[in-house]
């Protein structure tokens, strides 16, 4: 018999907001000296009291909205009770039944659907080290704003899992919700996988989680590697059980942590200290108007309106930066009569850092290509020093600190190369013999 | 007055349980006592339900208040003494507590 997994997927994304959920400590806590970010409330301590911070409840928003998620009306936050040393309070402040965010879905490269279950709101704890015996807890990161957003059981397989988290990381950073550095845990990834003979619609009665694993390659690593085991365990006519899994690095398979025995019994209630919160139609609405053009909208835009592949709609919309340099690129390349894909062709194959080129400038340069444009260094270079010894003012004004005057000389050469010289290049080798002291050098 | 045992609503089992859950180290005689207890205070809470309430939206929270919320704004935070002012153990600048391994995050 044919087996195949069923994977969920609970994502856990940390917000950039100044302060913290639910108190004023600055929520900027990565690689700050332990314990200087906090205050009674993320320290809970007794009669202290949380106040919402709003910036958070619409990053929250944002999310699901561009998810595809229905908002909810009400929404409440419910303490979910646990005890463990890295949360001070004794129970998370979380959302269970009402939820800010719930039933939306996104749409992978392979144009397979992943429907999401919810997306909401809830607070990070605080960051626990083992050493030497004993563990140390540092609670910087205690209550820093935290959006979960949990799937349906929709993945299949590993390809779908890491195309869903590259695009919910490239969503956070196009909201400018999150930084989304999953190996600063900005972003973290948990998943629930059982496996089923395949063409069997029921889900199967247990289902593994593995969790607590800090790196997106290690998570890859596991879920595969479970999904062996669950097979191989499976046909060898072995019971399978629900258990939180870890991963063992060294020893590449997973452990067990916790047996369905032993399983959290978060017994969630309301928040009594915190009010509902009532989500106005006009509220969302702002909030959707919003939003920037989402990236999967920008390269289907792309594809239609320039007429590109769709790969390469891709790969010009990675981020909001890379969109917006193509997109002058374009624009500039309409007068010179370069269009998209010879654009697109150029970004791919040279990657041209966006923080230091213009998009003009590779314009200049495709456009060169096409008309013969003299790109040789060693000819470059011939012509240079013809125009620095013709030119020994320019050359002295721009030691002397006057950059406009290797305008002069880069004029110079277009002269001597009847306008085929590459500027991008000419700039390059006329700063390179300009700073060498001798002036015999030139000759 | 002993309740018998059909009377015990939460026997020792669910007391242990939720002493674990809640990380309380309970004595054989403290388990059946709370049991005891605790089973009282159930079928005292139970009168409630002799309520009516087919219809009533639940309360859960008494303040009338609805979207009470602060502009995302960062305030000077405790200092690190301060913070480690309780612990009875600490270490450079961290609290320490017995080594615990495992389950994070919930
Ligand atoms: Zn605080």
């Amino acid at each position: 018999m044919k087996y195949e997994p069923v994977i969920g997927l609970e994502v856990h994304v940390e917000l950039n907001t100044k302060s913290k959920m639910f108190c004023r400590c600055s929520a900027d806590y990565f690689g700050k000296e332990p314990n200087t970010h906090t205050c009674p409330v993320c320290l809970g301590l007794p009669g202290a009291l949380p106040y919402i911070n709003e910036q958070a409840i619409n990053d929250c928003i944002k999310i699901g909205l561009a998810l595809g998620c229905t908002i909810s009306e009400k929404s409440l936050f419910e303490r979910k009770n646990y005890f463990y040393p890295d949360l001070p309070k004794g129970y998370q402040i979380s959302q269970y039944r009402w939820p800010l965010c719930v039933g939306g879905k996104i749409t992978l490269d392979s144009g397979e659907v992943i429907r999401i279950n919810r997306a909401h709101q809830e607070e990070d704890t605080g960051k626990l080290t083992h050493k030497d015996g004993v563990t140390l807890i540092d609670f910087n990161r205690s209550g820093v704003p935290l959006v979960e957003i949990v799937t349906e059981p929709d993945f299949t397989n590993v390809e779908q899992i890491r195309d869903y988290a590259k695009k919910l990381q490239q969503l956070f950073r196009y909201l400018g919700v999150s930084n989304a550095d999953m190996e600063r845990g900005d972003m973290r990834l948990e998943a629930n996988i059982s496996v089923r003979p395949v063409g069997q619609k029921e889900l199967p009665p247990y289902r593994v989680e593995l969790k607590n694993i800090n790196s997106f390659r290690f998570m890859v690593a596991a879920v595969e590697y479970e999904i062996k085991r669950q097979i191989t365990a499976i046909e060898k006519g072995e019971k399978l059980s629900q258990e939180t899994r870890g991963w063992d690095e060294d020893k590449k398979c997973t452990y067990l942590q916790r047996s369905k025995e032993e399983a959290h019994d978060y017994r969630y209630f309301p928040e009594p200290d915190l009010p509902e919160l009532i989500l106005e139609h006009k509220k969302i609405q702002q909030i959707k108007n919003s939003l920037p053009e989402l990236p999967w909208i920008k390269s289907g835009r792309y594809k239609k309106e320039l007429n590109i592949r769709v790969e390469d709609a891709v790969r010009v919309t990675e981020s909001i930066g890379m969109s917006q340099f193509f997109e002058n690129a374009v624009e500039h390349g309409k007068d010179h009569g370069i269009n998209p894909q010879d654009i697109v062709n150029y970004i791919i194959n040279k990657k041209p850092d966006i923080e230091t080129v213009l998009p003009t400038q590779i314009i200049e340069e495709i456009k060169g290509k096409a008309i013969g444009v003299v790109g040789d260094v060693g000819e470059l270079k011939k012509l240079a020093k013809q125009a620095i010894k013709d030119n020994p003012k320019a050359v002295e004004d721009y030691k002397k600190g006057k950059e406009a005057a290797l305008q002069v000389l880069i004029g110079a050469i277009m002269r001597l190369s009847a306008g085929k010289a590459e500027v991008g290049k000419v700039k390059q080798i006329l700063a390179k013999l300009l700073l060498e002291k001798d002036g015999d050098q030139y000759a | 007055m002993k309740l018998t045992k059909d009377q015990v609503r939460l026997g020792r089992d669910k007391v242990k349980h939720v002493a674990k859950l809640a990380n309380l180290p309970l004595t054989p005689e403290e388990e059946e006592k709370y049991s005891e207890q605790l089973s009282k205070i159930l079928d005292y809470i139970d009168q409630l339900n002799s309520v009516d309430t087919k219809g009533v939206e639940p309360t859960f929270n008494v303040s009338g208040l609805s979207n009470v919320m602060r502009k995302d704004e960062s305030l000077a935070s405790l200092t690190q003494e301060e913070a480690l002012q309780n612990p009875s153990q600490k270490q450079e600048g961290f609290f320490v507590t017995k080594r615990v391994i495992g389950e994070e995050n919930g």
